[in-house]
């Protein structure tokens, strides 16, 4: 994925400098809770919405379990209408072969709709070390690109910032990428946003090249869908003479009328809208409306190793609608930046260590960013269940076992800083194998309780710096059943009547 | 080996070798979800997508085919607007539009992005519209013309003949549509949500969007 993140702190030291920014605090705390409740009641208009999110489910299964077949039909259906597939195994290769198609054009900027999928394979960066300037036109990602900042939300990259810092930034830098700030711009969210259209205008009526991401891809019929709410999509994939989209694998359907699902459940999931403002659909190329010349770049960049995982594939199935960092306590508190990823959140905790491995110190503490609360899986359009990708891949963290590494069969090792834990479960295992070796445990536990510590010694003492060790009973559960034959004999030191 | 044997070639390995042919795709997927949410009459129907085209700051007027009606309100709008010029696609049908008015400017193949900027209005009609989510789909037809005329001037007005053009659900708006056609689905004039996700209406799209409801008289 992008270097830009490379070298990122482990998450629990991330989170806990985040958690002592209290503007940020602020910032998430009302952007989430807005977005969360409008979702909600969005959500309650459909009847029919646990349904549509069962078909959601399995028609992403179908196609993954399919999907060879579905790229090769997607393939020949783009192909037929006009398009050119290309293939990129890892984000080295996007970048070369974008970059190429842009050099071929004879341009040397590119206009940009928001995409997820260029943001992880770092494509700006590598076309700027190619001399060419890649144009953001999203209004959050024009923020974080000029504020030279990182995104950290999905939807709304640049939640993390106010009024008061999104016009700053606008006076401070507009200038040096094009048409200025105009002068006396306030703070209110519609004065910035009528700044962003003036400062983008001129730039997407020169604009030869657009790039794109897209939402997703029909196989059957080779349209390409991008769902958007600012008409910067629209500018991007109708004004200039080339369009290059660069789309994961995953994001496949199968027919044209699986759409009707996704197009119900992912605006109301992102945006908490019925629909949102803009969807545009495009078929290859057509005549003398758009881009003269299309090219799809199919982006693998770790997919296939999160497919050959059955457990973890399953994350696969996202459609990037966001609603499980707007839920997320976890992401209320830390911030989008912690997760040290393009897919910050819940989603990126079991996300990002899929499609980079759990090698770096980062990638081996997400899946640990998570109380296990559940609250994305509820909220989840396509029911990813992620606790139980998440406690898959911890597994995998601590004991290590085999994996798929860049289309590879791996076997990894367990990662250093679990050895106390490894220690504590084998000595568990073989206890509770052990039924004499358990009481006796358990008796030795409860007389020897007065004498017991608050808090854990050695590699514990994390453990117990925010929570009070359980308090032993004086008697062991089994002692108690057996004296009191189950609490019929009468009340016992348990307190069964 | 080029990237497309490499991909497709670890796509079969995590799958354990080459997936069947998809033959169970009927099976596999459930549609047991509605084709439409809550029963309404036709007229109930038209009621719906009146009220969720406002809901999203879109300006709706009604009016009948008969006596240039439509005409002289597409004139009206356009004139409150105080557009000197409007945009109509190749085949926008002649009583849309009354003879006076702002200059019509014909969209051309070579009409660039730069002059399409200077123009004030475009009036289109529409493939479909939805009744549940409030939005109107362009499929590009003669009386809809490229996608970029609905997209660079600030003022769209878009005429929705019904109740012929006016589907309930998006699964309906689907079946109804053409793949083949490049299709722009419209929901309410460009917002954005990106400032403390603070909705804000019109960004770079046009930032007035008037549906004009037209039932046969």
């Amino acid at each position: 994925m992008s270097g830009t993140f490379v070298g990122m702190p482990a998450f629990p030291k991330a989170a806990h400098e985040a958690v002592r920014n209290t503007t940020l605090r602020d910032n998430l705390r009302h952007a989430t809770h807005t977005i969360r409740d409008k979702r909600a009641r969005a959500v309650a208009e459909l009847e029919d919405w646990e349904r549509l999110r069962e078909a959601g489910r399995r028609i992403k299964d179908h196609t993954l379990r399919h999907l060879d077949r579905y790229l090769v039909q997607l393939e020949e259906s783009v192909t037929a209408a006009g398009g050119t597939v290309h293939w990129a195994a890892d984000a080295d290769e996007a970048n070369r072969i974008v970059t190429r198609l842009v050099a071929e054009t004879g341009e040397s900027e590119v206009v940009k709709v928001k995409s997820m999928a260029t943001q992880e394979i770092g494509l700006n960066e590598a076309l700027e070390a190619a001399g060419m300037r890649a144009y953001e036109t999203d209004l959050a990602e024009l923020i974080v690109q000029l504020g030279h900042d990182r995104p950290s939300h999905i939807l709304v990259p640049a939640i993390h910032r106010n009024r008061g810092e999104i016009r700053d930034i606008f006076r401070a830098q507009m200038g040096s990428w094009g048409r200025p700030a105009p002068d006396g711009l306030s703070d209110t969210p519609a004065e910035l946003a009528e700044a962003a259209r003036l400062h983008l205008r001129e730039k997407f009526l020169r604009a030869k090249v657009g790039v794109s991401g897209a939402n997703f891809m029909v196989a059957q019929t080779g349209t390409l869908v991008v769902v958007e709410s600012e008409g910067n999509g629209r500018m991007c994939l109708t004004l200039p003479e080339t369009l290059i989209s660069v789309v994961g694998i995953e994001k496949i359907v199968p027919r044209w009328q699986d759409l009707e699902v996704f197009l119900q459940t992912l605006p109301r999931s992102s945006t908490a809208e019925r629909m949102n403002p803009y969807t545009s659909m495009w078929t290859g190329t057509a005549d003398t409306d758009g881009p003269r010349t299309f090219h799809l770049v199919l982006l693998d960049n770790g997919r296939t190793d999160a497919l050959a995982d059955e457990v973890g594939r399953q994350a696969l199935r996202c459609i990037r609608c966001s609603a499980c960092l707007n839920v997320c306590p976890v992401y209320e508190r830390a911030g989008g930046h912690a997760y040290g990823s393009v897919y910050p959140g819940p989603i990126g905790a079991i996300l990002s260590p899929q499609l980079r491995g759990t090698a770096s110190e980062i990638d081996a503490s997400l899946p640990y960013a998570s109380s296990l609360c559940g609250a994305c899986y509820e909220v989840c359009p396509v029911a990813i269940d992620i606790p139980e990708v998440l406690v898959h891949l911890r597994e995998r963290v601590v004991q290590g076992g085999e994996v798929t590494r860049n289309g590879v069969k791996v076997r990894l090792r367990p990662a250093r800083g679990h050895a106390a834990e490894r220690a504590a479960m084998r000595a568990t295992r073989w206890a509770f194998t052990h039924p004499g070796v358990l009481a006796g445990g358990q008796r030795l536990a409860s007389r020897t309780r007065r004498f017991h510590p608050r808090s854990a010694p050695g590699p514990g003492r994390a453990w117990t710096a925010t929570r009070d060790l359980p308090r032993v009973p004086a008697e062991p559960f089994r002692d108690w059943w057996r004296r009191t034959d189950g609490g019929k004999a009468g009340t016992g030191k348990g307190g069964a009547k | 080996m080029s990237g497309r044997d490499v991909v497709l070639g670890r796509v079969r390995r995590a799958l354990g070798g080459p997936s069947a042919p998809p033959t169970t795709y009927d099976t596999d997927i459930d549609r047991g979800y509605l084709r439409e949410h809550g029963e309404r009459t036709v007229a109930q129907t038209v009621e719906l997508l009146a009220e969720n085209l406002a809901d999203y700051r879109a300006v709706v007027h009604r009016c009948t085919h008969t006596d240039d009606e439509l005409g002289l309100l597409v004139m009206r709008l356009l004139a409150e607007r105080g557009a000197r010029t409007v945009l109509v696609p190749p085949a926008l049908p002649a009583h849309w539009l009354s003879s006076a008015g702002p200059t019509r400017v014909h969209d051309q193949a070579v009409s660039t992005a730069r002059q399409l900027d200077r123009v004030d209005s475009v009036v289109t009609g529409c493939a479909v519209a939805i009744a549940e989510t409030g939005t109107i789909v362009l499929d590009g037809s003669a009386d809809q013309g490229r996608r970029r005329i609905t997209l660079v001037p600030d003022h769209h007005i878009c005429v929705v003949r019904v109740p012929d053009q006016v589907v309930s659900s998006v699964p309906q708006a689907l079946s109804r549509l053409d793949p083949t056609r490049p299709l722009t689905w419209i929901s309410g004039p460009s917002a954005t949500s990106d400032i403390e996700l603070d909705r804000v209406e019109g960004v770079h799209g046009p930032r007035t969007l008037e549906v004009v409801l037209v039932s046969e008289g």
